[in-house]
């Protein structure tokens, strides 16, 4: 019985956990198929295959250097001019990863929220409009409107309403922050990829931020970033385990914190490791 | 208690840490007081001896500002010596502004095409490029435009082909170098992070750079593009060689003529201390040096300004 036992978990603690997605209320938007990413000759990313739920938040967590921001920067193709990336990225049925693809459309579907705050040193109103006026929207009615929704959805209207002339830069980081939320949302993308976008933030603006997170899964599907634990707990329906380049570990957050399947997993989540 | 005065006297006494710092601040200080004396004695003199023309001879600021003759050497119409420094104010400032809008746009576009489009490139090719212009002597560039620019402007404009177009000429090839690493300087400095948010946008690179590099670089270029102008309005020797040496309102800019620094190499030999002729040089270089502080001023303002912003 013992020894059986004991094969068991062995068998249980294998070396990789990753599941394939069937929730018919959030199909598949995202996944990547045989994805490794070189810096010159280093590969930084292989064995990364995930799938993403729509309308759904997935936190990416692991040790620095794991590899989730190459493999979070690889999904919009911000590494394009930076690391060599092949497989396939499918995106509802298109491979985005193909050299054909013009990435500046693709990526007015895949928005992206940076670590760091990184407002342009534009007024708040001109940030928002910024993506929007590229893309030939002139109206002012229609900018005002979608500045103020977008700013509504990244809970931020209250506070800047009546300073949406003044510089950006004034704001402070987790206002910064949800700004740039705000600006990413504007041009309506399908995917928001978020690079720990709370690490330099204070505890109260990081809440806020996960507040405005979990409300804006309704319209967008989130792709996150974390380096704390507990903020992938709080946030995230699925979570991906990345150590050393590969993805160990991929499941419903609940089981990745509860009752990991892999014995690395196991020892990050509960503070052994890293 | 007697531990407590040991320890006390052994806290006070000067440690050769303690001597060496003043020692390095004395050095250092003078140093300072060395240059400010040597940058305060040259204003001082060139100030003196330049307005020795308006206290001891009498002419008037005006006259000196709007006349339109220069000929030190003799009385004018109105009994009063022709010291108008007028054509070489206009002949230096045209020729300053017309390098710095010829030089920028290329300056600008090197820039770019070094740290935006194609830094690997740039970082091989355009740098050593742009330093090797900045090392040749002027008094090359002087000699090229006299065998090369000045017959040029002849065959094409007709005339003796000395003039304010040759030396616009000399003078974009002779600023361009430094407007070009000034302005990859500024670009550089624009933070990685406005790119990334710009491209992330779904922006392409050329409406990032346009949009957001450039707007972001503008104190950074202007500065850039001013200093460009301090060194034109600077240059004597090369300038001298090609634009005609002419005291003369330009009346075209193949016509020969002047700038302050050109009459200032050829005049300063000839005259002798103390007389009017040497004396209104010396206004001449007082003009100089009161524009080269202008700009300097100008770089300044803008500096604080992108701070501020």
């Amino acid at each position: 019985m013992f020894v059986n036992n004991d094969v068991k978990n062995a068998m249980a603690m294998e070396e990789r956990h990753v599941i394939k997605l069937s929730d018919p209320d959030h199909p598949v938007i995202l996944s990547t198929e045989d994805l490794h990413v070189y810096y010159g000759k280093k590969e930084a990313l292989f064995e990364g295959d995930l799938e993403f739920a729509s309308n759904q938040i997935t936190a990416l967590i692991g040790p620095s250097g794991s590899g989730k921001s190459t493999y979070l920067r690889s999904l919009n193709r911000m590494n394009d001019r930076i690391a060599t990336v092949t497989g396939k990225i499918m995106y509802r049925g298109v491979d985005i990863n193909q050299p054909s693809i013009d990435v500046y459309e693709m990526r007015r579907r895949v928005g992206m929220v940076f670590q760091r705050p990184n407002p342009f040193a534009k007024s708040i109103y001109d940030n928002i409009a910024f993506a929007l006026r590229l893309r030939g929207v002139t109206g002012k009615h229609k900018l005002d409107e979608i500045v103020e929704t977008s700013l509504k959805q990244a809970a931020l209207w209250d506070q800047v309403k009546d300073d949406l002339n003044k510089s950006a830069l004034a704001l402070s980081g987790g206002q910064a922050q949800r700004l740039c939320i705000a600006r990413a949302i504007a041009i309506k993308p399908d995917i928001l990829l978020l690079d720990e976008p709370a690490s330099a933030l204070d505890p109260v603006s990081t809440g806020q931020l996960e507040d405005t997170l979990l409300s804006l899964k309704e319209h967008y599907t989130i792709i996150i970033v974390t380096h704390n634990m507990q903020q992938a707990a709080r946030i995230s329906e699925y979570t991906a385990f990345f150590n050393q380049g590969r993805v160990l570990e991929y499941d419903t957050t609940s089981h990745i914190f509860t009752n990991p399947s892999v014995q690395v997993t196991s020892d990050y989540v509960s503070g052994n490791f890293g | 208690m007697k531990t407590t005065e040991q320890l006390e006297a052994k806290l006070k006494r000067r440690s050769k840490a303690a001597k060496l710092e003043i020692w390095g601040r004395l050095i250092s200080l003078t140093a300072l007081m060395l240059i400010v004396a040597v940058v305060v004695a040259i204003i001082g003199f060139v100030a003196s001896k330049g307005i020795a023309t308006f206290t001891s001879n009498h002419v008037s600021l005006w006259d000196f500002l709007s006349g339109k003759s220069w000929n030190p050497g003799v009385n004018g119409a109105n009994g009063k010596p022709e010291v108008g420094a007028l054509p070489m104010i206009v002949g230096s400032f045209l020729i300053t502004i017309l390098s710095a809008i010829v030089a920028t746009p290329f300056a600008i576009g090197t820039a770019v095409f070094m740290n935006e489009i194609s830094p690997n490139k740039g970082a091989k090719i355009l740098q050593p490029v742009t330093e090797l212009l900045v090392g040749i002597p002027s008094v090359v560039y002087g000699f090229i435009g006299l065998s090369v620019v000045v017959p040029t402007t002849r065959a094409i404009f007709g005339g003796s082909g000395f003039g304010i177009l040759s030396g616009t000429c000399v003078l974009f090839v002779m600023i361009l170098p430094t407007v070009t690493s000034m302005s990859a300087d500024a670009l550089r400095a624009v933070p990685r992070y406005y790119r990334e948010a710009s491209l992330a946008l779904g922006a392409t690179q050329w409406q990032t750079i346009y949009k957001v590099v450039l707007r972001a670089a503008t104190p950074g270029l202007m500065t850039a593009v001013v200093f460009g102008m301090a060194r034109a309005f600077g240059e004597a020797l090369a300038v001298q060689m090609v634009i005609g040496n002419a005291a003369l309102m330009p009346n075209s800019l193949v016509s020969p003529s002047a700038t302050l620094t050109s009459v200032l190499t050829t005049g300063i030999g000839n005259t002798v201390m103390g007389s009017l002729q040497n004396n209104a040089l010396w206004s001449l270089a007082l003009v100089l040096l009161f524009m080269s502080l202008v700009f300097n001023l100008i770089i300044r303002l803008i500096g604080r300004k992108g701070r501020l912003q």
